[in-house]
C-alpha cells in the first residue's frame, strides 16, 4: 500500500505536468475564441443560431468519443494535439452560451443609457455590456474548466499523458489506490483552479489589486510549477542509460548504440500491454536511448501512430491485426497468418513486423468450473441448444469484431445474452455466478487463479492471437534499433507471460517489476 | 407678439416625422416645435403619443423618417451621431446609472469619453455633486445600490449636466420618485436650470409638472402636436376639446382637495 502510493507519487509529476498543459492551453484558446465569438454573436441573431447550435452539438457527443474521433480527423495524430483540440471544443459552449446570455442579458435601458451619454458601439461594450456580463462569463469559464479538467483524465487512450493514466491504469491491473489517486489529483487540481478563477473575479469586483495579484501568482506558481519538469526536460541535455544508472541492467558503459536517441513506447491499455511497454522501453534504454511511454492507447489509435511514426515500436497480436487492420473476417492458419500479416503492414503502412514474441494471448471462452460441469459444456460447440438461457461477458471492443459475429453464426450461438464489461471485471463476474461465460485472454492469470475452464474451438473460428513486435517506418529502418529489440524475439513463452500479468493483477507488484522478470527471462 | 424679446434659437424640429414600418403609420408626425436659450419645453400627452420619441429625434437616438432638427442652426444628420450626443445632456427615465460605476464615476462617464483630464473632471465631479446638493466626500465612492431613488435622479442630473451640454433632454426625470422627494427635486431642478440658464426638453405625462414647469408647453396626441403654448395661454385658451379636457384635470383635483381642507363635504365616507 505505502509503496503503491509511493510509486505514484513518483509519476505524479510528469503526469500532472501533461494534465495542466493540456487543460490549461486548451482552456486558454478555448476562452480566446468564445468570448469573442460569444460577443459577436450577441451582436448578431444570424451568427448566435448557428454558433450556439454548433457548439451545443459538439457537447452531446461522448466526451470519449470526441477525442477519440480526433485522432482520425486529424490524419492519425496521437498525443497533445487531439486532446488539445478536442477539450478546446468541448469548453467552447460554456464560455460562449454565458457570455452571449451575459450581455443579452443586460438592461436594455442600460444600453441605450451608453449611447445616451455618448458612448460609441464599442465603448458600450467595453465600459458597460462586458462589465455588466463579467459574472456570467466567468461563471462560463468556471464551468468549462472544471469540465476541461475531467475531460482530460480521458486524454489518456490518444495518448496524451494525464492524471488519467492513474486511472486507466489502475482499472486495468485492479490497482484502486491508483484509480482514487489518479480521482483525487484531478479534483484537486480542478478545485484549486477554481479558486483562483473565483480569487480573481472577486478580485475583478472589488477592484483590489492586492487580491488580483495573489491570486494572479497562484495561477502562475501552480501552472509553472506543473509545468516544470516538461520545462527542465526541455532545458536539459537528453538523460542518457548511463545516467540514469536505475535498473538491475548490465550495461555496456564503452559504447551504447542509441546514445541520445529518442524513440517512443507504446501500448494499449491492459495489464500485459502495459508490461509489455515497459520491457520494450527498457530493452531500449538499456542500449541508450531515451524513451518517451505512451501506455494506455486505443487498439486502432495505436497502430495508426505506428504508421505515422508518432510511436516506434509497440506489440500487437496477429488476431487483432487480421480483423481490425486488415478487415479479414476468416483465419487462417497460424504461420499462414503471420507471413501474410508481415507483407501486408509493410506493403500498405511501411510497418515492419520485427517478428513474435513466442506467446499468444487469444481471446477464449470461458466459464466457472462448477458452471461448466453442471451444464456438461467442455466446448463452445456444447452451448448451442442451452444459449437462450445463457450471458456471456466481454470487452466492448470483443462485441464490435468480426470473430463474434463468425463464432455466433457458426456455433448457432445468437440467442447468448451479451454483457459488455471492462476485462478487470469479467472474472469476478463469471468466477461469482453474475455471469456465465466470459471471453477471456488465455495469458490472463486469472483463468488458472479462479480455476476457470477454458472452451474448446473445434471449428478453429477464433483466430490466432500471437503477439508480434512492430516498428515504426522509421525504427524500421534503424538497425540499431531493430538489434536492441532483437533478444525478444520467439522468448516469452505463455507461462511467463501469464506470471507476468499475475505478479500485477494477483499479487498486486508493480509493472516494472514485472518488466523486469521478462527482462531477465529474455536475457540470456 | 407684444411684449416678446426674441432670444436665439437653441433648438428646432422641423416637421420631423418617424414611422417603423416603411411609412405606413407614424409614431411622430409632422412635428415642429423649437426651444430659445434658457427655455424649458415641456411635451405632455399620454404614453405611446410619441413624445418620447421625438425627444429621442434630438440627440438621434431614434433617426427621424424625415424633416430635421437644428442645433444651434445646425442640421444634426451633418454632425457626428455620437459627438452630438456628447454635447446634449440626457436624464433617462428609469434613471440608467450604470450600476458597476461609482456615483463619482457615472458623473464623469461623458467628459471621459470627451478625454478630459483626470484632475478636471474630479473637480468637476465635486461641483456638479454640490450642485444637486450630494456632498461629494459622501456619495462619490458609493455605488448607485447605495442611493436612494431621489438621490439616484440627483447623480443622473448631476451626469447630464458634466460636459456643459449646449442642451438637456429629460425623459419623465420624476416618473419613478414618491411624491414628496419628487417635489423637493422638482424645485431644485427648477433652480438649478434657471441658474445655468439650461436649454431643456422634458417629456412628461403629469399636467401639473407641466404647467409648473414649462416655459413652453407642447400637448402630443397620436404622434401629432395639437397644442404649442404657454402655460397661462394653453390654461385660458386650450384651442381644442381634448387639450381642454386634459387641462380642466389638475383644477378639477385642485378644487377638490381644496374644497376638503375647508371642512367642505366634497368627500363623504364613513366616520
Amino acid at each position: 500500500m505505502t509503496d503503491n502510493i509511493a510509486a505514484r507519487f513518483a509519476e505524479l509529476p510528469d503526469l500532472l505536468a501533461g494534465h495542466l498543459l493540456l487543460s490549461v492551453s486548451a482552456l486558454l484558446i478555448g476562452i480566446a475564441v468564445s468570448i469573442p465569438l460569444g460577443i459577436a454573436a450577441s451582436r448578431s441573431p444570424r451568427l448566435r443560431v448557428p454558433a450556439l447550435a454548433i457548439a451545443g452539438l459538439i457537447q452531446t457527443v461522448p466526451s470519449m468519443a470526441l477525442l477519440a474521433l480526433m485522432v482520425p480527423l486529424l490524419g492519425g495524430m496521437i498525443g497533445f494535439v487531439p486532446a488539445f483540440v478536442a477539450l478546446t471544443l468541448y469548453s467552447i459552449l460554456p464560455v460562449l452560451g454565458n457570455t452571449v446570455t451575459g450581455i443579452l442579458e443586460v438592461d436594455p435601458a442600460l444600453t441605450e443609457a451608453a449611447r445616451g451619454v455618448g458612448m460609441t458601439d464599442r465603448q458600450s461594450l467595453f465600459h458597460v455590456e462586458l462589465p455588466l456580463a463579467a459574472p456570467f462569463i466567468i461563471a462560463g469559464v468556471r464551468t468549462a474548466t472544471v469540465w476541461v479538467v475531467g475531460m482530460a483524465t480521458l486524454s489518456t487512450p490518444v495518448g496524451a499523458p494525464s492524471l488519467g493514466n492513474f486511472i486507466f491504469f489502475g482499472l486495468q491491473t485492479r490497482n484502486w489506490v491508483a484509480v482514487v489517486f489518479g480521482c483525487v489529483a484531478a479534483a484537486l487540481l480542478a478545485i484549486v483552479l477554481d479558486a483562483l478563477i473565483r480569487l480573481l473575479e472577486a478580485a475583478a469586483r472589488r477592484r483590489s489589486r492586492l487580491l488580483g495579484g495573489v491570486a494572479g501568482l497562484g495561477l502562475v506558481a501552480m501552472v509553472g510549477s506543473g509545468l516544470w519538469p516538461l520545462a527542465a526536460a526541455q532545458l536539459q541535455p537528453p538523460v542518457t542509460a548511463s545516467s540514469l544508472g536505475t535498473t538491475a541492467v548490465a550495461i555496456d558503459r564503452d559504447r551504447l548504440p542509441l546514445e541520445g536517441r529518442s524513440l517512443t513506447v507504446g501500448g494499449k491499455g491492459f495489464t500485459e500491454q502495459y508490461i509489455l511497454a515497459e520491457l520494450l522501453a527498457l530493452r531500449l534504454e538499456a542500449a541508450g536511448a531515451v524513451v518517451d511511454r505512451r501506455p494506455n492507447m486505443g487498439s486502432t489509435i495505436l497502430f495508426d501512430a505506428l504508421g505515422s511514426g508518432t510511436v516506434d515500436v509497440s506489440v500487437d497480436y496477429t488476431g487483432t491485426i487480421w480483423t481490425t487492420i486488415m478487415d479479414r473476417p476468416e483465419p487462417i492458419e497460424r504461420t499462414a497468418m503471420f507471413i501474410e500479416i508481415a507483407a501486408d503492414l509493410l506493403r500498405e503502412y511501411s510497418v515492419l513486423t520485427l517478428g513474435r514474441l513466442g506467446y499468444e494471448n487469444a481471446y477464449v471462452f470461458a466459464m466457472g468450473r462448477d458452471r461448466a460441469g453442471a451444464l456438461g459444456v467442455r466446448s463452445i460447440a456444447d452451448l448451442r441448444p442451452m444459449a437462450a438461457g445463457l450471458t456471456i461477458a466481454s470487452d466492448p471492443e470483443f462485441f464490435g469484431r468480426p470473430e463474434w459475429a463468425r463464432v455466433r453464426e457458426i456455433y448457432s450461438l445468437g440467442d447468448l445474452r451479451t454483457r459488455s464489461m471492462d476485462s478487470t471485471f469479467m472474472y469476478g463476474a463469471v468466477r461469482d455466478g453474475e455471469v456465465d461465460i466470459i471471453t477471456g485472454y488465455t495469458t490472463d492469470g486469472r483463468i488458472k487463479a479462479f480455476d476457470l475452464v477454458v472452451l474448446e474451438d473445434p471449428l478453429q473460428v477464433m483466430p490466432p492471437y500471437d503477439a508480434v513486435l512492430l516498428l515504426s517506418p522509421e525504427a524500421a529502418a534503424d538497425p540499431a534499433v531493430v538489434a536492441a529489440l532483437r533478444p525478444l524475439l520467439n522468448s516469452v513463452s505463455d507461462e511467463d507471460m501469464r506470471i507476468a500479468n499475475m505478479m500485477v493483477d494477483v499479487e498486486g507488484l508493480e509493472v516494472v517489476a514485472a518488466a523486469r522478470f521478462l527482462y531477465d527471462r529474455t536475457t540470456r | 407678439m407684444p411684449g416678446y424679446t426674441p432670444r436665439a434659437v437653441i433648438l428646432e424640429l422641423d416637421r420631423v416625422r418617424k414611422s417603423y414600418d416603411g411609412g405606413s403609420t407614424f409614431a411622430v408626425d409632422e412635428v415642429s416645435l423649437r426651444a430659445e436659450r434658457g427655455q424649458l419645453v415641456v411635451l405632455l400627452g399620454e404614453s405611446g403619443c410619441g413624445k418620447t420619441t421625438t425627444l429621442k429625434t434630438i440627440n438621434r437616438l431614434v433617426e427621424p423618417t424625415s424633416g430635421r432638427v437644428l442645433i444651434d442652426g445646425v442640421d444634426t444628420v451633418s454632425v457626428d451621431a455620437v459627438a452630438l450626443r456628447r454635447s446634449i445632456g440626457y436624464v433617462f427615465q428609469g434613471i440608467g446609472l450604470f450600476p458597476h460605476m461609482t456615483v463619482a464615476d457615472n458623473v464623469a462617464v461623458t467628459t471621459r469619453l470627451l478625454g478630459w483630464k483626470a484632475d478636471r473632471r474630479l473637480r468637476r465631479v465635486q461641483e456638479l455633486l454640490e450642485l444637486v446638493r450630494l456632498d461629494p466626500g459622501d456619495y462619490a465612492a458609493k455605488t448607485p445600490a447605495e442611493l436612494s431613488g431621489g438621490e439616484q435622479q440627483r447623480v443622473g442630473f448631476a451626469r447630464a449636466l458634466a460636459a456643459n451640454p449646449t442642451l438637456l433632454l429629460l425623459d419623465e426625470p420624476f416618473g419613478a420618485l414618491d411624491p414628496i422627494t419628487r417635489d423637493g427635486l422638482r424645485d431644485d431642478f427648477q433652480a438649478i436650470q434657471r441658474e445655468l440658464n439650461m436649454t431643456a426638453v422634458m417629456v412628461t405625462h403629469d399636467m401639473t409638472e407641466a404647467l409648473l414647469l414649462g416655459d413652453r408647453v407642447v400637448v402630443m396626441r397620436q404622434g401629432r402636436v395639437l397644442r404649442e403654448a404657454s402655460p397661462p395661454e394653453i390654461l385660458s385658451d386650450p384651442n381644442d376639446p381634448y387639450v381642454a379636457n386634459l387641462m380642466a384635470s389638475p383644477r378639477r383635483n385642485a378644487d377638490r382637495v381644496r374644497a376638503m381642507a375647508s371642512g367642505g363635504d366634497a368627500l363623504e365616507g364613513p366616520r
